[in-house]
């Protein structure tokens, strides 16, 4: 089971991300864990500077936008 | 705390990387078409908006009605069109800038020349103000200077492109110039203050103990960035017109009716008290750029000093209140109050000079 963390300290930028990878783990059906991480220390582990960002397995994905729909099944079926 | 929602943000929504091959000879004919047609549209303005008003209306150009009718229509479509076209150009060109790259070129920078760097960076970077502490820890850990990362912090926010094109379509270029190169000296010289006063232990100790981990960049492609602009357009343009209307049919109604030199007695250049009086108020005022801009607008008209008006401006959007409590996450309160009182004190000078000179 693949891990999705949606970075961000809880803007709506950050919350519309985290709607778009439920929505895309949705469509997909697919299980996946989904977590929130708003700790900026945690953030910058990560290496992320600019959010919303969101990571697969670790992976940074995107950063400093919003993703498409698209673009997280892409990640998503990786 | 309510943390949500109150960011004002220059990154579009999304930046789908375009995988399919570019057809370039259609994409620079597209693109030179649309040019040649936004400039054909953007002179026939006037002309227009003056035959809409005294020929279909039947308003005379010379009446408080007729004067008010003919500066909306001549605006509006002006704002949105310069709005459109520079948005574009300032997103296709801030795709070529990340947070990182930018804290790869300010790190080790020698202070001075690093604030400037940093505030002409803090144009160009994609930033958000909701990121703000994350691009802070990324700053600090990597060894860019204090001083240099608050120079970026200043600049970032105050000057946008939102500003500059409504300073530009409503006051004409020298007032955009004006408040861009008076803008990046505050957050110059207000970051090359703050880094002389040594307050890095006024920094939250863990920001000091993060561990930056690398930081990944995607990679664009020319169509990812003509895309990015495109999507810049969407979103700043589609969230800031309502704003861009209420403020000119703010600015047409004043036009046509309040009695010039209205504020003169007030916000004049003989009141020497209303320079501190507008920082004042604006500090803890909270509005983007577009929104600002019917206030602007109103005071300039009726006989405000420039330099007031513009210091009224910058520390509405320069300094917010929300940006300011994010970063109290990050920032000791004496480094925030001095923060505060560096960039405001630049902002009072600002005022005070150009009253003076103009």
């Amino acid at each position: 089971m693949k891990t999705v963390q949606v970075f961000g300290p809880g803007c709506a930028r950050c919350k519309q991300t985290e709607q778009l990878v439920r929505i895309a783990l949705k469509d997909l059906e697919l299980e996946a864990e989904v977590v929130k991480v708003s700790d900026y220390q945690a953030m910058a582990a990560a290496g992320v500077m600019a959010t919303p960002a969101v990571a697969i397995d670790g992976a940074i994905k995107a950063s400093g936008r919003i993703p498409t729909l698209a673009e997280i099944k892409g990640w998503l079926k990786e | 705390m309510n943390k949500s929602n109150r960011c004002d943000c220059n990154q579009p929504v999304a930046t789908t990387p375009a995988n399919r091959p570019v057809n370039w000879s259609r994409t620079l004919l597209l693109g030179a078409g649309l040019l040649v047609t936004w400039g054909l549209v953007y002179w026939q303005l006037e002309p227009f908006a003056r035959w809409l008003t005294t020929s279909v209306f039947g308003l005379s150009l010379e009446s408080s009605l007729g004067s008010a009718v003919a500066f909306f229509i001549y605006d509006t479509p002006k704002v949105l069109l310069l709005l459109t076209l520079i948005v574009f150009g300032v997103g296709v060109l801030r795709s070529f800038f990340t947070a990182s790259r930018t804290r790869t070129i300010l790190a080790g920078k020698r202070e001075f020349v690093g604030n400037i760097l940093a505030g002409l960076l803090g144009i160009v970077t994609p930033f958000c103000s909701c990121s703000a502490v994350p691009l802070f820890i990324g700053f600090v850990t990597a060894g860019v200077p204090l001083g240099v990362t608050f120079s970026f912090l200043i600049a970032a926010p105050m000057i946008n492109e939102v500003a500059v094109v409504l300073l530009l379509g409503l006051f004409g270029w020298q007032v955009a110039a004006l408040y861009v190169g008076t803008g990046l000296m505050i957050a110059i010289l207000a970051g090359w203050v703050i880094g002389r006063l040594r307050m890095e232990r006024h920094v939250e100790a863990w920001v000091y103990q993060a561990q930056m981990g690398e930081s990944q960049e995607e990679r664009l492609t020319w169509p990812g960035r003509i895309r990015f602009g495109w999507n810049s357009v969407r979103e700043i343009v589609g969230k800031v017109w309502p704003y861009v209307l209420v403020g000119i049919a703010v600015g047409a109604a004043i036009h046509g009716w309040v009695p010039q030199d209205f504020m003169a007695s007030i916000m004049g250049k003989a009141a020497w008290w209303s320079v501190p009086v507008a920082v004042l108020i604006g500090i803890p005022m909270y509005s983007n750029a577009a929104g600002i801009i019917p206030i602007v607008q109103a005071l300039l008209e009726k006989g405000a000093a420039l330099g007031t008006t513009l210091a009224f401006m910058m520390a509405v959007i320069g300094l917010s209140l929300p940006e300011t409590i994010i970063l109290r996450r990050v920032l000791k309160p004496r480094l925030i109050a001095v923060f505060i009182g560096v960039v405001g004190f630049g902002i009072l000078l600002v005022g005070y000079l150009f009253n003076l000179v103009m």
